[in-house]
């Protein structure tokens, strides 16, 4: 039984990973109805601006961390503004292209700027595992846990409760009645690219202190849609519940399972999951019920 | 204090709906719109607040002035601030907001949070009802109450023109008279002018003092309101009545021998 629960626990700490790049992914569906399929590269350009500031720079951490998360919010900003705002109006297989192209840029420009060589993202954090009731837990999966639990719970206020918050709500409701109350929905879209380019900072550093630092980082990004799938595309709530499932699923799964087959459980289950999802519940389990007067 | 003058507005750059549509709405009045189906009411009313652009349509010719600046081509939510909200055509309410979040969202445009705690509170009491719904998502809501709601909404940006499309769409009658009252009454209390677009001719015309009528894109008849409900074309084409006052059976409809005089 210790065995399974050191399975679960770890994996619901990586799965707080997932739910924090499924978070970015949501909230730019939600406000701006762009599928990004550029998420996970965004989480890579940020692991990659973070080992650059850090190896290759030198600069130290206290510095290297509000550089790293200024820039990432600036890239959102330029994104948005520069390639997504041009093709408002247009159809949605036109923006998804566009997004995979975007895709393939920054992985390329982080190869190009930086070397395609694995780096590491050497942060402070023991490697020795704590044990609590026979779990073995490792203290860099806790610091991940803690650090994305952190920015969404932030974020979950910031999006319930502060004005700007409702504001966001109300563009993701209905875009023309939002301009008629006065809310610069323009605004509220390079905000939401912003929020998610400081997502994707956080993401880049945590996934590629686990992983190390090149563009197969960008990876993690693909497993953003089975969580996505599970929560429903439009729910912050549900970003973190699949992302908490699948990381959970993939962990125990992956311990069960791998032995007899030999790997790749991790990389399959969740796809799976992700199928069976969208034949029983197509929006996801939290996924907009669409409020209709009869 | 505010002043169309000669507006054309032009759809997808071919589609001309607006051709030279002029009209003024004097400080602390009721003015009322009417005109029949696509006559370019809703039109006319986007042009004033900025919200043209996301269905692709843009003012070509023509100015429109509130209280003395030129407010045509600047963007909605300049407008707002100017104090000029829209009540949009079918309530328009954020369905997945609560209630009060809804009316929060109205006054995105503002800063300081004590006064607009104050302000909801006053909507509150020009509406109970919502009151009683506070916490419930919005979409659950009764089509008055979700009428309520839009215009609440538009009260929390503190506007001094609000511009009214359609209120007394899909609703009871007795409710249509109950949101009436509350224009009025907002109308005397909160000394707020207000640009009325109705269908519903009968009702606009009770409450409005001066009124205009609208066909394909222009104004074609304007007049104090008991000039109007006199008017024999009015009578006959927006409240239903024949020359006698009573009211018409559709039997008796012969439509090749009367026509709107202003069309010929």
């Amino acid at each position: 039984m210790a065995f399974f629960f050191d399975l679960f626990v770890n994996g619901l700490m990586i799965g707080s990973m997932y739910a924090l790049v499924a978070l970015g992914f949501v909230l730019i569906y939600k406000a701006t109805s762009v599928v990004n399929f550029a998420q996970g590269d965004l989480v890579m350009f940020g692991g990659y601006i973070a080992a650059a500031l850090v190896v290759l720079y030198k600069l130290p951490l206290a510095i290297a961390l509000p550089v790293l998360l200024g820039s990432m919010i600036a890239l959102g900003f330029i994104v948005e503004r520069g390639v997504l705002r041009p093709m408002v109006g247009q159809n949605v297989i036109s923006v998804v292209m566009v997004t995979i192209g975007l895709s393939q840029v920054f992985q390329g420009s982080a190869a190009m700027l930086w070397g395609a060589q694995t780096k590491s993202i050497p942060l402070p954090i023991p490697l020795e595992p704590y044990v609590i009731w026979e779990i073995y837990i490792s203290p860099v999966n806790l610091v991940a846990a803690l650090v994305s639990g952190v920015f969404l719970v932030a974020f979950a206020w910031f999006f319930r409760k502060s004005r700007m918050g409702i504001a966001m709500r109300a563009t993701a409701n209905d875009q023309q009645a939002a301009m008629a109350v006065g809310i610069n929905v323009r605004f509220i879209f390079a905000l939401s690219w912003a929020i998610a380019g400081l997502a994707a900072a956080l993401g880049g550093v945590l996934w590629g202190n686990l992983i190390g630092v090149d563009t197969q980082l960008a990876l993690v990004g693909l497993k953003v849609f089975p969580a996505v799938i599970l929560g429903g595309l439009d729910s912050v709530p549900g970003a973190l519940v699949g992302g908490l499932i699948i990381g959970a699923v993939e962990s125990v799964a992956a311990g069960y399972v791998d032995p007899y087959v030999g790997g790749g459980t991790k990389d399959f289950l969740p796809y799976v999951l992700m199928i069976l999802a969208l034949m029983v519940r197509p929006y996801g389990f939290f996924g907009r019920e669409i409020i209709e007067r009869v | 204090m505010l002043r169309l003058n000669n507006v054309e507005v032009v759809y997808d750059r071919v589609i001309l709906v607006l051709k030279g549509m002029s009209l003024e709405v004097p400080e602390q009045r009721i003015i009322t719109l009417l005109g029949s189906n696509g006559a370019g009411k809703s039109t006319t009313l986007k042009a004033i607040s900025g919200l043209l652009k996301p269905e692709r349509g843009e003012i070509t010719t023509g100015s429109v002035e509130f209280a003395g600046e030129r407010i045509d081509h600047r963007g909605p939510e300049e407008i707002v601030k100017r104090g000029i909200t829209q009540v949009m055509e079918g309530r328009r309410v954020f369905d997945d907001l609560t209630t009060e979040e809804n009316l929060l969202s109205g006054a995105h445009t503002r800063r300081g949070l004590a006064e607009i705690r104050t302000d909801l509170a006053a909507v509150y009491e020009y509406f109970p009802r919502l009151a009683e719904r506070r916490t419930l998502k919005a979409g659950y809501l009764s089509g008055g109450e979700q009428q309520m709601l839009a215009i609440g909404r538009a009260l929390m940006a503190r506007p001094r023109l609000m511009l009214l499309d359609e209120p007394s769409l899909g609703l009871a009658p007795l409710l249509v008279e109950e949101i009436f009252q509350i224009i009025q009454r907002l109308n005397r209390q909160e000394k707020l002018t207000v640009l009325l677009v109705e269908q519903n001719a009968a009702m606009a015309l009770t409450i409005a003092e001066h009124g205009y009528v609208m066909e394909n894109g222009r104004i074609v008849l304007d007049g104090p309101v008991a000039a109007l409900r006199e008017n024999p074309d009015v009578k006959e084409f927006y409240l239903g009545l024949t020359e006698v006052g009573t009211r018409k059976s559709y039997r008796d409809v012969k439509h090749y021998k009367r026509r709107k005089r202003w069309l010929s």
